[in-house]
């Protein structure tokens, strides 16, 4: 195997077939241990897949059946109107254009977030990586401490900064809210994979002349491509998935899809239509799970960036 | 981890005199990181604490109001249920997380077939958002439509499962949800590290005639310590803040009995117009959530000189 703390993680899965057959398997086929293995994954993966099976087999039944049956049930009847009435006809208070005013909303608050909070962060990583300064690495510490700092003790001063910026309310307030908050976990993903890119590169560029940005532009970053992919996955799922700067930072016009869909489903009034609710929820999951189910390894080395902190 | 971590010794700036002008785009490159950390993390944090000391109501003012916000805080009945509910739910999502995310990876270190796709589907939860995780939980612990519904429908007309509408068991029903969204995370960090651990290990164990089961309670766990540091202090976090999930699943009912700090906070500042309230309420928060990180960066950085 390779050495472990490297990357092996991820080699070792793929390499394991070339150096031919290991431990113990031909003497399990269908041994005790076996099946007590394989039924224990089996029900976990019940309980994990349970809440999406629900969603998507009641989101395309009618409410009679609903009504009638249970919701564990595959549909009798197919009907995709829950969906059609979840993305353009689910009332929110007075306006009842259906959930695709929120998830247009997202988009509109993801697409420059994820690109203006990356921007910043890669540049941060670069300065803190190869050209340091006096003090440089102090502020990246108080970086590093402020991502463990729940969001509840800044939440209010941002608000008056946002006010005196003339930006509360604004789209472009929730996205300097997101370039913020993703900072430092960001910061650090760039940070450490420009250390690891040999110095002696950045000292024949500096040789040659290039300076801070240049070599930034037309050496390091045709390098990194994969560790932005790694930090766009990581922001349009945070992102996306985030309701409390949402709910704070906004106004009900520019609601992101995650504080509508609870204004939706959460309504005291009116009949619960919960085909059509849980339609909505999938919906409102249905961009993370994609990026999820694309992304695979990616998503695996994003988190585990995510987790990794410090 | 260490050597990913640290940055080169000898970057090109690093020991020159100090001259301000210097590496001016790189200083200026930086910053945006100088504003977030001195004006947001610093900056905003000391203000909240420090408005926490006085009277503000509706407005923030400073006025010297001593300790009276905290003793408030401590005499109200809703902070004393929010701080018991979270540290019931925190202690119990932290020890099922934790036995559940390490069972499962181990479960998939043994070689299976169909490893990738387990894999897909215990961490498929983490990438949604507390907001649907909440949602969709509340309609399976639903009486009317789901378990309890369908457990009657088998014929045990007397079962009764309503963990949402009772004050005594809605904290066990919000623990099924924040461990489904939260395990497949566990797990994945606790693979990566049994990966890590050298063959020859196991490989000593087999020939010693050591039990599987002996060989992961005195071998493999205790080398995992970091990774379960590292674990640990990733859920202790998330928990302090839970509070997207407590508004989707059950908006801190029935009465008052899913209450969570953040939504305490949440209240006294933005519906109750009681800012310090709010304010003293959340620098409880922070102080939470020093006791838990700073024993743990002591471990983590304290023997060895940081990079």
């Amino acid at each position: 195997m390779a050495e472990p703390g490297s990357i092996a993680a991820l080699v070792a899965t793929d390499a394991a077939p070339l150096s031919g057959p290991r431990g113990p398997r031909p003497r399990r086929a269908l041994s005790g241990a076996n099946a007590v293995l394989y039924g224990t994954l089996g029900l976990a993966s019940l309980y994990y897949l349970l809440p999406l099976w629900v969603m998507v087999v009641t989101s395309l039944k009618g409410m009679p059946e609903i009504r009638m049956g249970n919701v564990f049930g595959p549909p009798l009847e197919v009907t995709f109107q829950p969906w059609v009435k979840a993305w353009a006809e689910a009332c929110t208070g007075i306006n009842c254009d259906g959930l695709s005013r929120g998830f247009w909303n997202s988009v509109r608050i993801l697409v420059p977030s994820v690109a203006l909070s990356i921007a910043v962060a890669s540049v941060n990583g670069y300065a803190l990586a190869n050209w340091r300064f006096r003090g440089s690495e102090a502020f990246f510490a108080i970086l590093m401490v402020g991502a463990f700092i729940p969001y509840q003790v800044m939440i209010y001063p941002i608000v008056i900064l946002l006010r005196e910026m003339g930006l509360y309310g604004s789209l472009w307030g929730l996205v300097l809210v997101h370039t913020v908050f993703g900072m430092p976990i960001l910061t650090l993903l760039f940070r450490n994979h420009f250390a690891a890119i040999p110095e002696e590169i950045v000292k024949a560029a500096r040789v040659d002349g290039a300076g801070f940005w240049g070599i930034f532009l037309r050496i390091m970053l045709p390098m990194s491509l994969p560790i932005v992919v790694v930090a766009v996955i990581l922001q349009v799922t945070g992102i996306w998935n985030d309701f409390l700067f949402g709910v704070i930072y906004t106004r009900p016009e520019i609601y992101p899809m995650t504080v509508q869909l609870n204004n939706i489903v959460n309504s005291v009034q009116g009949v619960k239509e919960y085909n059509v609710n849980m339609a909505a929820t999938l919906l409102t999951g249905a961009v993370p799970l994609l990026v999820y189910l694309v992304s695979g390894k990616l998503f695996v080395r994003g988190i585990a960036a995510g987790a990794v902190k410090g | 981890m260490a050597a990913v971590t640290d940055p080169p010794r000898e970057a090109p700036a690093a020991r020159r005199p100090a001259r301000p002008l210097r590496n001016l785009s790189a200083k200026l490159a930086s910053l945006p990181m100088v504003l977030t950390a001195l004006v947001v993390f610093l900056g905003c944090s000391l203000w909240t604490v420090a408005h926490s000391f006085t009277s503000s109501r509706l407005l923030p003012r400073l006025d010297w109001a001593g300790l009276s916000q905290y003793e408030r805080l401590w005499g109200e009945r809703r902070w004393l249920v929010s701080i018991g509910n979270v540290a019931l739910y925190g202690a119990l999502s932290l020890v099922l997380t934790l036995a559940i995310g390490f069972v499962l990876a181990a479960l998939l270190d043994r070689k299976v077939r169909g490893e990738a796709a387990f894999r897909t589907i215990f961490l498929y939860p983490f990438a949604l958002s507390f907001i649907v995780t909440g949602l969709a939980w509340q309609w399976i612990l639903n009486p009317d439509l789901g378990l309890q519904r369908l457990v009657r429908s088998w014929g045990w007309e007397s079962f009764a499962f309503d963990p949402l509408n009772d004050p005594r068991l809605v904290i066990y029903g919000l623990l099924i949800a924040g461990v489904w969204q939260g395990s497949g995370l566990v797990m994945c960090i606790m693979l990566a590290g049994l990966r890590g651990i050298d063959e020859d290990v196991w490989r000593a164990a087999r020939v010693d005639g050591i039990p599987v089961w002996k060989t992961y309670t005195h071998v493999v766990i205790p080398m995992m310590r970091p990774v379960f540091v590292t674990a640990l202090v990733i859920i202790a976090a998330g928990i302090v803040k839970v509070y997207d999930l407590v508004v989707a699943q059950t908006s801190g009912g029935p009465g008052i009995s899913s209450q969570m700090p953040a939504l305490y906070v949440m209240d006294k500042m933005f519906l109750s117009q009681n800012l310090a309230q709010g304010f003293a309420a959340s620098t409880m928060m922070l102080v939470t959530v020093a006791i838990i990180l700073i024993p743990w960066a002591y471990l983590e950085f304290g023997g060895r000189r940081r990079g």
